[in-house]
């Protein structure tokens, strides 16, 4: 499955009404260690396929739903289930910590 | 940029991985720069009587010494600079930034070794992402004219709260009890008390001093002492578990160029498991610069 481009209009439907468990990694372009983590969040959408919808949400356009959730450093990526923030992981993470928590 | 600034490698540290990946890299005619700040755990050990080749033991510092000596000898370029971070350039190099200078590097080999344990604060690990953070760059996005402090007192806390200047109201430097360091700004104040602890409910909203007075902060950026492993890695993207950079056999990092090796990467805190990774560090680099 691909990476899906959240924004602050989409991320109520794609998100929170999610019948899936979501992964949404929050960056911004000019934050090196984002650049770092961004081909593992490519590689757990296409290895997850369907089971695990995944996102990315550029802060600096969506700058509310940083805020929201709390995202104070970059790259964060959190795990949503039935619309609530279940996981958080901060800074460039190891690929199996997270699919372990996926899985 | 300075043509003598251009590296094929640069080295972040003069202990026995760093110098042992240098032998190699110099030896295969790669443009080697050492760059280091005369520190290192090894000149600690006051005799080592567990590495081949001294029959009677040879002191740590002395053994560090001799080490540099050899890298200099061998024509290798090796400066006594502080390290302040190391950034990916766009086209596939590395910019190396000290107190004194800016390189270019092809290769970064990291042989920093292990910082000495700082004072333990209560409420740093609690509030990391959530008000404490490592690397100014990164998130001084979020604190965008907000108060924020940056905790340390040398060239480094120095740069983090340059780094900041623009972004934040107000930046505060605490010392937590160091000498206050020369420094003067509009929006820069410096405290030098003792910290007892740092306190919030969801995020980072106050530091209490050890005399029981308070400042009200939003954010904090760690930067006591040098620049260390820790600190350059998450400022790079490298891969960290529990402070080590995660290296593979072949010593390469996740960022492609990147190696590490030594103390750094975790391990034995042994000279021969540091020259043995140094040295496959230093080959890798050639072999690295080879498939280019």
């Amino acid at each position: 499955m691909s990476v899906l481009k959240l924004e602050s209009k989409n991320f109520e439907s794609e998100v929170l009404n999610s019948e899936n468990v979501v992964l949404v990694d929050f960056y911004a372009d000019w934050c090196g260690p984002c650049k770092m983590m961004s081909p593992v969040i490519e590689s757990i959408a296409e290895e997850l396929g369907e089971k695990v919808k995944v996102g990315k949400v550029n802060v600096d356009e969506n700058q509310d739903l940083a805020i929201k959730y709390n995202v104070m450093s970059i790259p964060t990526m959190i795990i949503f289930k039935n619309g609530m923030a279940m996981k958080s992981f901060i800074g460039v993470t190891d690929k199996n910590d997270i699919l372990k928590e996926l899985n | 940029m300075n043509f003598k600034n251009l590296y094929d490698v640069i080295i972040i540290g003069a202990g026995p991985a760093g110098v042992s990946a240098s032998l190699y890299t110099k030896r295969a005619n790669k443009k080697t720069l050492i760059i280091h700040k005369n520190e290192s755990n090894l000149q600690y050990a006051k005799r080592i009587e567990n590495f081949y080749g001294f029959e009677n033991g040879v002191s740590g510092k002395d053994l560090y010494e001799i080490g540099i000596k050899q890298a200099i000898n061998l024509g290798i370029d090796v400066k006594e600079e502080e390290l302040l971070k190391i950034t990916q350039e766009e086209n596939n190099t590395f910019k190396v930034t000290t107190t004194h200078n800016e390189y270019i590097s092809k290769t970064v080999i990291i042989a920093i070794g292990t910082k000495k344990a700082k004072a333990k604060i209560n409420g740093i690990q609690d509030f990391e992402g959530r008000g404490i953070s490592y690397c100014a760059i990164c998130d001084g996005f979020f604190y965008k004219n907000k108060n924020v402090a940056v905790l340390g007192s040398g060239n480094y806390a120095l740069s983090e709260t340059n780094d900041l200047l623009n972004i934040a109201n107000k930046i505060t430097i605490l010392t937590n009890g160091e000498e206050a360091p020369e420094f003067r700004a509009e929006n820069v104040d410096i405290i030098t008390k003792p910290i007892e602890e740092i306190k919030g409910q969801n995020k980072v909203e106050e530091v209490i001093f050890k005399d029981k007075t308070n400042l009200k902060t939003e954010g904090i950026f760690i930067a006591q002492g040098t620049a260390g492993s820790t600190e350059i890695a998450k400022k790079l993207g490298l891969l960290l578990n529990s402070d080590k950079i995660v290296v593979n056999q072949k010593m390469e990092t996740n960022i492609k160029g990147i190696y590490a090796c030594g103390d750094c990467t975790g391990g034995l805190l042994q000279v021969s498991k540091a020259v043995y990774e140094g040295t496959i560090a230093g080959l890798q680099v050639i072999n690295f610069l080879k498939d280019e």
